[in-house]
């Protein structure tokens, strides 16, 4: 299958900051492919380079085939970018909008009304057509950006952070609104800080210090967590964190609100143990059973396992 | 002295209208002294205008409430000294230090010489941000802006604490740390009343409690929210057509229908007893099922069946 995009050694420098350092990687057409990492990592720098907005360094990125250095004004046709702070005209009607991306963009005046009519109702805004755009709720206004983001047709999309602060049920409707661009054989690469978020995509690549550090599938992710997973309930966590290195078999732990993930070589033997060593120090259990690490703790594991590697 | 009270937060009937909109709709809820509280809601749901009721700052239209055991109405300005807050916009000036931020806010409590110098040594060690003090605040990251916000809004000791999406935006590692902080606050018998969109932050309340159009639609820790108030189970499906697979079972009149990467989540009503069927449907349409099965709700599965059910009510 063709790629969508293929960068090779791709850097980003502010002055003496490297934002993006020599990234090489390739997305497949027609995958959703979640961008997730720390604030900072260089997620956003990386989408306005591939979106042909800010030019690399060095290295060199293709885009749907396309120069990002030579040929910018290329991708404005073929990519929907979205950016992290996303203009729309507050005084202009969600119509009026839509309306004036068309114009920017030259969609042809003959398609025009039918194709804003049809995003109207992909991102279920007909009722609020002649609304002002700055008198919609937060959801609304992430789904009049996109709907201006797919004036064109693009066959790429590439969103910055488009769900950030929305609420729950707003960010499954703009979710369910991205599955079926997805079906239809849009690629889309998005960057989130949400986890669950992630879970949706088909590919996550995990960018950290200005390096993409892990690619790969959910599933094969998440089985980068260190081990077998225990979830252990106490109102000792401090003391329990600071003797847990002696327990046979420990790998690491993680703090999770007031339990504690610990990570052993085999969850199910160790149980027992567990037990009889946290008794035998006075320390309460309150609840101790083994568990799934999620996308989010094998992220963990690994931010802070390059975190150590980079340490002189 | 004051009052003492049994529950940090007691709200009775509370209701708030602005005009005909009735933001805030006969709620009543209790909150334990020492608990993390988290209230939940889509936006305009009337958290925050819930929370700034509780605050002493807007008068409900109807109904009663207690913060630390104080009459809201009768006594607002008794509330501001024993309770802190730190709103989604909260006011850092950029252009101060860290340091500089915490001594105004504390002369603004009515913090002043040693007492004062004492709180910020303290609320700075909690933070972590004592290496970080003669910073300018524009130039920390946003998880140490976070935590310089929570700092000054702990500077008076106050012994309930409102924080209003308290992490939007923050990365997953920062939200970790911010977390670890409200547990040892609520240790050391700080009430913690918060909001947040963040599921796997309301994952780690001690209790939770669902808002939508300004009325209560579910209480109760998380746990036993995820058991008794989701009405049917979710499916896991996968299968060679996604694509098709989506389309049939939406066509099959099942509520909620969500690709999450090739897999497919069903959710709805007695979905259990028709796996059966499910799986036969997407058979015949040639959609290649591979496997089905039953799989624990998340909370947010929970939450959105939950508030789509009282949309239709």
């Amino acid at each position: 299958m063709m790629e969508a995009i293929v960068t090779q050694k791709l850097r980003r420098q502010f002055r003496k900051t490297v934002a993006v350092k020599d990234i090489s990687f390739s997305i497949k057409q027609g995958d959703i492919f979640g961008l997730i990492g720390p604030d900072g990592a260089g997620k956003t720098t990386t989408l306005r380079m591939l979106a042909g907005v800010l030019k690399p360094t060095s290295g060199q990125a293709h885009v749907l085939g396309e120069d990002v250095v030579r040929n910018p004004e290329a991708l404005r046709d073929k990519v929907g970018y979205m950016p992290q702070h996303f203009s729309l005209y507050g005084d202009l009607s969600v119509l009026e909008n839509l309306q004036f991306f068309a114009e920017i963009y030259s969609t042809p005046r003959a398609k025009r009304a039918d194709r804003i009519a049809r995003l109207l109702r992909f991102a279920q805004l007909e009722q609020f057509a002649d609304r002002p755009a700055a008198k919609l709720s937060g959801g609304m206004k992430k789904k009049l950006g996109l709907a201006c983001a797919l004036i064109h047709n693009p066959r790429l999309l590439l969103l910055d952070e488009p769900t950030n602060g929305v609420d729950p049920v707003s960010r499954r409707e703009f979710w369910d609104i991205l599955s079926e661009l997805h079906l239809q054989g849009v690629t889309i690469l998005i960057t989130t800080p949400y986890m669950d978020e992630a879970e949706r995509c088909n590919q996550v690549g995990l960018m950290f210090r200005g390096e993409l550090i892990e690619q790969g599938e959910p599933e094969a992710l998440r089985q980068l967590a260190p081990g077998e997973m225990l979830a252990l309930y106490t109102p000792e966590l401090a003391r329990t964190e600071a003797i847990l290195p002696e327990l046979p078999g420990y790998i690491a732990h993680q703090v999770y609100g007031d339990r504690l993930h610990i990570f052993v070589a085999d969850a199910a033997a160790t149980k027992p143990r567990l037990t009889a060593f946290l008794q035998a120090r006075g320390i309460p259990v309150q609840a101790l059973y083994v568990d799934e690490p999620r996308l989010e703790e094998a992220f963990i594991h690994l931010i802070r396992q390059a975190r150590t590697e980079t340490q002189p | 002295m004051s009052e003492t009270a049994s529950y940090a937060v007691e709200a009775r009937g509370l209701t708030r209208k602005f005009g005909d909109f009735v933001a805030v709709d006969h709620i009543s809820f209790v909150v334990e002294p020492g608990e993390i509280f988290g209230f939940l809601g889509p936006n305009g749901s009337g958290k925050t205008t819930t929370i700034r009721m509780l605050l002493g700052l807007i008068r409900p239209t109807e109904g009663e409430a207690r913060a630390l055991g104080i009459d809201i109405v009768r006594k607002p300005e008794a509330i501001a000294r024993r309770v802190g807050y730190m709103s989604q916009k909260f006011s850092l000036y950029p252009d101060l230090t860290a340091d500089e931020n915490l001594t105004f806010y504390g002369r603004a409590y009515g913090l002043r010489g040693r007492a004062l110098k004492r709180r910020k040594e303290e609320v700075l060690a909690l933070t972590g941000l004592t290496q970080r003090r003669q910073r300018l605040t524009a130039n920390l990251a946003g998880g140490w802006q976070q935590r310089l916000a929570l700092a000054a809004a702990i500077l008076h000791q106050p012994e309930l604490l409102f924080l209003d999406e308290p992490t939007a935006g923050v990365d997953p590692v920062s939200r970790r740390n911010f977390w670890r902080l409200l547990y040892n606050l609520a240790a050391q018998k700080t009430t913690i009343f918060v909001t947040t969109h963040y599921m796997d932050e309301a994952e780690q309340c001690h209790r939770l409690a669902f808002i939508h159009r300004g009325r209560l639609i579910a209480t109760g820790p998380p746990g036993e929210i995820k058991r008794d108030r989701m009405q049917g189970q979710v499916v896991e499906i996968i299968c060679d057509q996604p694509q098709i697979g989506i389309r049939v079972l939406r066509e099959a009149g099942i509520p909620e229908v969500a690709l999450y990467g090739k897999r497919i989540h069903a959710a709805g009503p007695g979905l259990e007893n028709r796996l059966d069927a499910i799986e036969n449907l997407l058979e015949k349409a040639d959609a290649g099922p591979q496997s089905l099965r039953i799989i624990p709700p998340s909370l947010e599965d929970v939450f959105i069946a939950n508030v789509k059910n009282h949309n239709e009510q």
